[in-house]
């Protein structure tokens, strides 16, 4: 199951870059997202995986696409081309791959046998509303502002003399 | 009033200094309060001077070994401690007196002949710095002050030569004064440095205690010692016009008469004698460079005094006689008798303001005419005038009981003495130079005094009048000083001037009265001689001008000094010049250049790096981190599982 | 649910892959919006890295999962300000593509 799942997440993700039509790679993306989810719920973490679909694979691919149909004219099949240095960046992350996978095989982590809670959602609420208040709060204020700096960014710039 | 003006004795320079501030500042517009304020001030600072004075006769000897020192510290750091202060002694006081006397009555003075120049408050202005400078200069106690203030002085004397700045000839005697000076002033700031080195303190008292110890307290030789005071002396060469130096003198005459009559006679000019004096120490302990001062001395008085006879200008005249008499005091130090320089430098001080004041009188009636031809006769027209300057030659030319009598007769019977009794025969050809200058002065004052007063006017557009009570009642009171001033050095007097104005131990000096009428006869001889060519007029200066032609040019164009320094300036150093130029173009230029352009390139390589693409720096940001993790990785060997860690420790 | 071979190591080099492809695509990309992608997917890996030690270190406390929501908040923010600025850039210069962006450079 979670060798199916990392597959179809890997490849999506790969698909999404190696993708020359911007379009397509948006909706890889996607997929992405939601093989991420798959993962989360491997981890038992239920809520997450909700908020995955919800937000990534909802809301942050719509806002990806209305940038896309923003920015983007016409043909679509050429738009999301590798600049020149694509080796360069490609070797550099197989780089970090490589190291990632000695470091991760090398250190010996501290792992609980504990058996995991079966009901999240209620768990983080109260995290959420407690000990987390105020960066909860913080959050929010967040992103209201950046709601407001998002508008103002985009704004159409008013010709002045 | 005397134990406050001898306990406050830094109001004696700050009082004009306080005039100037408000001359500039307030009083700019006003001429006459400006000349007023600037009196007063100097006035009072003249009054306090006088009660110091009359404190230090109190005390008697004492000041001479114990001198009142005041002083806080202006600066300190590791091995260095520099004061500011006053230093009261009998020979700072007797200079206050001397400067803020002349100042006063030069100011005075100038109430007359500076009438309605359009820079009158700027001139009592310039004169009030001018006195504050030269006090502080007076009473400072440690040569670091003492340097302070003589820069100083050389920027008044700069901006009073060249008052009247819209004139060219005014403008470059200036410049030249203010180099000239400034040349002597590097061997003086050197020669301060290295007493400071290795003394440690620049305190006049105490390295009067330590130089006579010098092996005790340094490693110096004494030949190291002795060239410390041949590079000191520099700055008094150049101050104090001594040769080759002295040709900034005859052309700071352009300045203002007062101020040549303060600044280029009494005053300035013997800053560099007070220095050598009040150093003087130095220069005993090392004999051969207190011969160099002394031939120096009356190399400079022989050599300004013959250029003097045949100079056409009056005030030329006199600074060549100035020269001249700078040279005596410098052969009186260079004898080892601070009382002979100083008692003479007061005498000077006298005789040769009354005679450049008494000059300015001429000048101011002659509508500036300079060229003493074209004078004549201007007895019956200017009495007071023709009287005190009678008095004035009689006093140079040493004719008793004027000042410069008894004062030129000190200076020979210490150089006498030093040959005599000291067993130092150089001393004799110094003694001989002293005694034909003696002659020679003479005859130059008495030359110029009869073509100008005696005789018929020359130029017949002249109108010749006598000048007003404000110039010449300084006239009076030098005129009067000149007579008497002498009398307080005496050498009957027991407990005369040198009693007080003195290092050591005190010697009274029996009169030799050898020298004494040997003295009169030449300066006798030095005015019959000018009787007979210039008011009988039985040989024609004329014919012998032409007779001695080639003397007499040489004399004229005094010995072409200015001209061999022209031919210096364009041909060596200009030369030296053009060579550093060069050197300066080609390989120091080139040197940085090639720096630069090294830069240039390492910059232009290096600008390809900076894209101004973030993913650019993103990926060198990625991989650093690589590479960051595989030189841990690898260079830390002895805990190689840790490494791969990626150096998360 | 899942095999009991799979293990912690199995989530973190998963994470790790997901984060190198995800970084590829934000370095070698020429489209500012893939880019954007890039760096969500980044992200994404960073989110699974967290769930993951939260399920299998501190398995009772769920902290890491908080935190991971609150990434994911973050994540919403930056989306949302970054294509904002991206439109901007778009109004002035009439491109997408981060090779004209380089006015970093004086």
């Amino acid at each position: 199951m979670f060798w199916i799942v990392a597959i179809f997440t890997l490849g999506s993700a790969l698909l999404m870059v190696m993708n020359k039509n911007i379009f397509h790679s948006a909706l890889y993306m996607v997929l992405t997202f939601i093989g991420v989810a798959g993962v989360y719920v491997m981890l038992n973490a239920d809520f997450m995986a909700a908020v995955q679909i919800l937000v990534y694979a909802g809301a942050i691919a719509i806002f990806l696409v209305f940038g896309i149909m923003l920015t983007q004219r016409g043909n679509m099949k050429q738009t999301n081309l590798f600049s020149a240095h694509v080796a360069v960046a490609g070797l550099v992350s197989l780089a970090m791959i490589v190291i990632n996978g000695f470091m991760v095989l090398n250190t010996n982590w501290p792992v609980s046998t504990a058996e995991p809670p079966s009901n999240t959602v209620s768990l983080i609420a109260d995290l959420m509303l407690t000990k987390y208040v105020v960066p909860f709060e913080v959050a929010a204020i967040l992103l209201l502002v950046a709601l407001l700096g998002a508008v103002i960014i985009a704004k159409e710039v008013k010709k002045t003399s | 009033m005397i134990e406050f003006a001898l306990y406050n004795a830094w109001l004696i320079p700050l009082l004009p200094a306080v005039a100037f501030v408000l001359i500039a500042l307030v009083f700019k517009p006003l001429p006459k309060v400006s000349a007023f304020v600037a009196i007063t001030f100097i006035l009072i600072s003249f009054v306090l001077a006088i009660c110091i004075g009359i404190g230090v006769i109190q005390q008697g000897g004492e000041f001479v070994e114990h001198p009142l020192k005041q002083a806080f510290t202006w600066f300190s750091m590791n091995g260095l401690k520099v004061e500011m202060g006053v230093q009261i002694d009998p020979t700072s006081a007797m200079m206050l007196f001397v400067v803020t006397l002349v100042a006063s009555l030069v100011q005075i003075y100038s109430l007359g002949y500076m009438h309605g120049d359009p820079g009158f408050s700027r001139f009592y202005a310039y004169l009030s710095l001018f006195a504050m400078s030269m006090l502080g200069l007076v009473i400072a106690p440690n040569l670091l002050q003492m340097f302070v203030f003589w820069e100083l002085v050389g920027l008044c004397s700069y901006l009073l030569i060249g008052f009247w700045f819209h004139k060219y000839s005014a403008r470059e005697a200036a410049k030249k004064a203010f180099i000239t000076t400034r040349t002597g002033d590097f061997g003086l700031l050197l020669g301060i440095l290295l007493l400071q080195i290795n003394f440690g303190t620049l305190d006049l008292q105490r390295l009067g205690e330590m130089i006579p110890n010098f092996a005790q307290y340094t490693h110096l030789s004494l030949g190291a010692l002795t060239v410390i005071a041949v590079i000191l002396f520099l700055g008094p060469i150049g101050k104090s016009g001594q040769f080759p130096l002295h040709v900034w003198l005859p052309d700071a005459m352009e300045g203002p008469t007062p101020v040549s009559a303060l600044i280029h006679a009494a005053t300035m000019v013997v800053a560099g004698v007070y220095l050598t004096g009040r150093t003087l120490i130095l220069f005993k302990t090392v004999p051969s460079a207190m011969a160099f001062v002394a031939f120096m001395g009356a190399f400079t008085a022989l050599f300004a005094a013959s250029i003097a006879i045949t100079q056409t200008e009056m005030k030329k005249i006199l600074a060549y006689s100035t020269v001249s008499q700078l040279g005596y005091m410098m052969l009186a130090l260079g004898a080892g008798s601070l009382t002979a320089s100083m008692f003479h430098l007061m005498t000077h001080a006298f005789f040769k303001a009354l005679m450049f004041l008494g000059a300015g009188s001429v000048l101011h009636s002659m509508h500036n005419e300079a060229n003493i031809w074209k004078y004549g006769g201007l007895k019956k027209y200017m009495p007071v005038t023709y009287w005190t300057f009678l008095v004035g030659c009689l006093a140079i030319a040493g004719i008793p009981p004027f000042a410069g009598f008894w004062s030129k007769d000190e200076i020979l019977l210490v150089t006498y003495n030093m040959a005599a009794h000291q067993h130092q025969p150089f001393y004799y050809l110094l003694f001989v130079m002293a005694v034909l200058t003696a002659g020679l002065t003479a005859f130059y004052m008495f030359r110029m005094f009869f073509i100008c007063f005696h005789g018929e006017l020359r130029d017949k557009h002249a109108h010749p009048h006598e000048s007003p009570f404000s110039m010449l009642l300084p006239l009076y009171v030098l005129a009067f000083l000149s007579v008497v001033g002498g009398l307080v050095g005496m050498p009957w007097l027991q407990h005369g001037f040198g009693y007080f104005v003195r290092i050591g131990e005190f010697e009274h000096e029996a009169p030799n009265y050898i020298i004494m009428v040997g003295s009169v006869v030449v300066a006798l001889i030095g005015i019959f001689t000018a009787i007979t060519i210039y008011l009988k007029k039985s040989v024609s200066h004329e014919k012998l001008a032409q007779q001695f032609k080639p003397i007499y040019t040489l004399l004229y164009n005094k010995y072409y000094i200015d001209e061999i320094y022209l031919w210096i300036i364009h041909n060596v150093i200009d030369g030296l010049g053009r060579f550093l130029w060069w050197v300066d173009t080609t390989i120091v230029d080139g040197i940085i250049d090639a720096v630069g352009n090294a830069a240039k390139l390492l910059g232009s390589t290096f600008r390809r790096i900076q894209t101004g693409k973030l993913q650019h720096y993103a990926l060198v940001l990625f991989a650093g981190i690589v590479i960051l993790v595989i030189i841990m990785n690898f260079m830390d060997t002895s805990s190689v599982n840790l490494g791969l860690l990626g150096g998360v420790r | 649910m899942i095999g009991s071979s799979i293990g912690l190591n199995h989530f973190l080099i998963f994470s790790g892959t997901l984060f190198c492809i995800g970084l590829f695509g934000a370095l070698a990309k020429r489209n500012v919006i893939a880019i954007l992608m890039g760096l969500e997917v980044m992200l994404n890996s960073v989110n699974i890295n967290l769930v993951a030690f939260s399920r299998y270190v501190t398995t009772e406390i769920l902290t890491g999962q908080v935190f991971a929501i609150f990434v994911v908040a973050v994540a919403a923010a930056e989306v949302a300000v970054g294509l904002a600025l991206i439109v901007a850039i778009y109004r002035s210069r009439m491109s997408v593509n981060v090779d004209d962006f380089d006015w970093l450079k004086w």
